[in-house]
């Protein structure tokens, strides 16, 4: 039975203008990021990307995304469980505050931080005479790259535990599994793709705040400088091509991020065709 | 067995970890998301009613955020029409490249945004691969408006495609198939069959895109000039008061951003739930 669009010529159409619109909105910039990055060779690039101040970049960059992980980690998984799991009033609120950072302007949300924890906040004054600074220095960078990225871990797991329902982990606490025994040997290996995934996009989101950590960091080039804010100041400065090179470096973790989404989601359609 | 009776009797809980996962979600929420904003609100407690007023009307601001808002919605509605054609095409047709195509779609979430914003600035200067064909045609998109639209239109793309794929892919063959043997015209079929099926998930998806639009910093500020009163942000006027050290001005206006993109979300999710409730007879 024919279905809607299904005539040689709509389909034709419709496929080409989706296909050209892509390329020229969406696969034209990419392929401009690395045109531009390597447009004065591979030496240029190369010299970009171990310049000091990059280096440096890149460390702290890692480093804030791999402390940023485990506290999304735990946080998506307890929250997850919680909302899935049980049933109790004011779950649907729990439900949209998590959305809270996918709302909030980036800008905003660096400085909401700034007004609580900088020299003038209420927290910031008291930590001020202990000495403590948070604001313009990597803490602050670490809490807001915590506030933008901590929805994402929930966000996967949150339909998928939904629609998995909880038979399996009540089967085993009733045959008498501890509570960790359970979470370990039945919840883990089922949601284990969608965690890893959670985990993928947190860290692509972490590496690459820019408008929440720019409120924050202070910029100091080889200090509190995270990899867009460098890319940023190199384009400003007018080196477009050094400024490329770190914006090639971000755009390869964009890509390594689709690629690792396009193979779990390949494998999971893998086996709903075999099950 | 007294204690798994005790379980039943109670209440349906029967997994354990409800104290902990409680705990822990409850503290970081509070933690995190809330407290924060209680830092905003004592930095607004500082300023009369007067002087709110005055900031958040401000010539500059009011004119910020008439550039933010119309950008936003013509972006929005560009990625109402283009992410329905996207999902539709990547849903219904088979053809070489779709696996690839499909990918390409959440690009503009993985790509940081200040990589975004470079990169279309440099595209469509008057140099760019871009630029350099349509500017002698007399169509200037870097530092204008349309560049604001089209960094905003970049970035939150697939959340259009996103929302509406799901509710695509889900809507039985049945369905065009009676139609068709009905003997409507596709143009028909599609408007009256198909949309009324999709326009939840339409609207939906295009009021993310327009919420994300309403806040997007990084991609926007490299392409949009940002000249006063033409081609400046309402998140990059929230920067340069705080680059000015004037916190209160700078709270004030993100106060409205705030309170708009709130709203905003919780319209959607009341609208979302209302019609996921209707999809399941009322048991959503």
């Amino acid at each position: 039975m024919r279905r809607i669009g299904d005539a040689p010529i709509v389909r034709r159409l419709l496929i080409g203008a989706a296909l050209l619109l892509s390329a020229l909105f969406l696969l034209l910039p990419l392929v401009a990021i690395f045109a531009q990055a390597f447009s004065q060779g591979v030496a240029v690039f190369w010299a970009n990307v171990s310049n000091t101040f990059t280096l440096h970049a890149i460390g702290l960059t890692l480093v804030i995304a791999l402390m940023t992980i485990p506290i999304c980690l735990v946080f998506g998984v307890a929250l997850a469980w919680l909302v899935t799991r049980f049933s109790f009033p004011g779950r649907r609120i729990l439900q949209t505050l998590i959305d809270i950072p996918f709302a909030v302007s980036p800008v905003v949300a660096g400085l909401i931080y700034l007004l609580l924890y900088g020299r003038n906040g209420w927290i910031g004054s008291w930590l001020d005479t202990h000495d403590i600074q948070l604001m313009f220095a990597w803490p602050g960078i670490l809490m807001v790259t915590i506030f933008v990225t901590c929805p994402f871990v929930a966000r996967e797991l949150i339909p998928l535990m939904q629609a998995q329902g909880s038979r399996e982990e009540e089967a085993a606490v009733t045959l008498g599994a501890s509570g960790w025994t359970t979470f370990w040997r039945v919840t883990l290996p089922n949601i284990r793709w969608a965690l890893l995934y959670g985990i993928i996009l947190t860290n692509a989101r972490a590496v690459g705040e820019f408008g929440a950590v720019s409120v924050v960091s202070g910029a100091i080039r080889g200090q509190t400088n995270t990899l867009p804010l460098h890319l940023e100041q190199l384009y400003q400065d007018y080196n477009a091509v050094g400024a490329f090179a770190s914006a090639a470096l971000l755009a390869l973790i964009a890509l390594l991020t689709l690629a690792a989404k396009a193979g779990l989601e390949w494998r999971a359609s893998r086996r709903e065709a075999f099950s | 067995m007294s204690q798994l009776a005790f379980w039943r009797s109670g209440s349906t809980r029967v997994l354990p970890g409800f104290g902990l996962s409680m705990g822990i979600s409850v503290l970081f929420i509070s933690l995190v998301l809330l407290l924060p904003i209680t830092g905003l609100f004592g930095q607004l407690a500082n300023l009369s009613l007067a002087e709110y007023f005055a900031i958040i009307t401000e010539g500059r601001v009011v004119a910020s955020y008439m550039v933010t808002i119309g950008a936003a919605a013509v972006a929005a509605l560009v990625n109402a029409v283009f992410g329905l054609l996207l999902a539709w095409v990547l849903v219904r047709y088979e053809f070489p490249g779709k696996r690839l195509l499909d990918a390409l779609m959440d690009l503009p979430f993985a790509l940081p945004t200040a990589v975004a914003g470079i990169t279309l600035a440099t595209l469509y200067a008057g140099n760019g691969w871009v630029g350099n064909i349509i500017e002698p045609m007399g169509f200037q998109v870097a530092y204008t408006w349309v560049g604001i639209a089209l960094a905003m239109a970049f970035t939150s793309i697939p959340f259009v495609v996103r929302t509406v794929q799901p509710v695509l892919e889900d809507l039985p063959a049945e369905v065009d198939e009676a139609a068709m043997s009905l003997g409507a015209t596709d143009g028909v079929a599609f408007r009256r069959v198909i949309m009324p099926h999709l326009w939840p998930a339409l609207v939906t998806g295009t009021g993310l895109a327009f919420v994300r639009s309403l806040g997007e910093f990084g991609a926007i500020i490299f392409i949009a000039g940002n000249m006063p009163y033409e081609t400046e942000i309402t998140a990059l006027m929230i920067f340069v008061k705080l680059q000015e050290y004037d916190y209160a001005g700078a709270s004030a206006i993100a106060s409205v951003v705030l309170f708009v993109s709130l709203a905003l979300l919780l319209a959607i999710n009341i609208w979302q739930g209302r019609f996921v409730r209707r999809l399941h007879g009322g048991k959503g």
